[in-house]
């Protein structure tokens, strides 16, 4: 029987990030579901994926909670909370980051994307992911 | 013109059809290898009641067809879950996906509501992803 290559298991890694980012998700657990030391899990994600295991965490995290801003009325702090990340300065750091704008005023300048045409829900996942700005938080092992 | 057949790549044909037949619960369509063709094989299967459309389960070929570094990106390609998505769909989402999950499906979404109605995603042994959603709304293409 033909085996799968080392990029089959590091792919259920990833979509331990995008199933269960909600969760006080690490690196470790992705390591876990990848079968990998953590070291060499977090090189070898980076070499598969262009981005280290961190950085997709992350911004999993950040399109979720774009998502929320646009799509519901919850609070701030309850989105941050909702996508497991624990600190909401943190957050509205991270998020001005990479989205050049404070939550509050992505909110009020992003109308629903649903508003404009029915796309998969997974299509959405996969294209609104905001791309990574190297940021302190990211230990440097993040795209300049 | 109609859609007759689609394909994905499969790391393996067995599993593959294991998989797509004994958890997915489809059948099979062609199953024929052909020796003057380097024992090439055309597998296909679809949903019952489904027979005009099927998709085909295919083998990464190698040389001399696909060279080696093709072959190896395309390897790579599809265990990195970028090789494509099947989309199907359901009457009955969170009914399948007891059914697929009891079976051991690879799950990566558990069924949700969406504005288009109730869908979940999972992928196949190779690593290609299949959504499966149960449609509420007409769907607009």
């Amino acid at each position: 029987m033909a085996s799968v290559t080392p990029a089959r298991h590091l792919l259920r890694a990833k979509d331990l990030a995008d199933a269960r980012y909600a969760e006080p998700l690490e690196v470790d657990d992705l390591a876990r579901a990848a079968g990998l030391s953590k070291a060499h899990f977090s090189r070898e994600f980076r070499r598969t994926f262009g981005e280290s295991p961190y950085v997709y965490l992350l911004t999993r995290r950040l399109e979720r909670a774009a998502a929320l801003l646009r799509n519901t009325d919850y609070s701030v702090a309850q989105i941050c909370l909702e996508v497991g990340l624990q600190s909401v300065g943190s957050f509205t750091t991270s998020f001005g980051r990479m989205y050049g704008m404070t939550p509050t005023e992505y909110r009020a300048a992003a109308p629903p994307a649903s508003a404009h045409a029915v796309v998969p829900a997974c299509i959405v996942r996969a294209y609104a992911r905001p791309q990574h700005r190297t940021f302190r938080e990211d230990s440097g092992s993040g795209r300049a | 013109m109609k859609i007759a057949t689609t394909q994905v790549w499969v790391h393996d044909q067995e599993e593959a059809l294991a998989f797509y037949t004994e958890k997915l619960g489809m059948e099979i369509r062609a199953d024929v290898t052909l020796p003057e063709m380097g024992d090439f094989r055309w597998l296909t299967v679809s949903p019952p009641g489904q027979e005009d459309v099927a998709i085909v389960l295919m083998a990464i070929p190698g040389p001399p067809m696909m060279d080696e570094e093709t072959t190896r990106q395309v390897e790579e390609l599809m265990a990195k879950g970028y090789a494509g998505t099947v989309f199907l769909t359901t009457d009955d989402c969170r009914g399948d996906y007891e059914q697929l999950k009891s079976r051991g499906v690879e799950f990566t979404e558990m069924p949700e509501e969406r504005p288009y109605g109730i869908d979940c995603g999972f992928r196949d042994p190779s690593g290609n992803s299949i959504r499966l959603t149960e449609v509420k709304l007409p769907a607009s293409v």
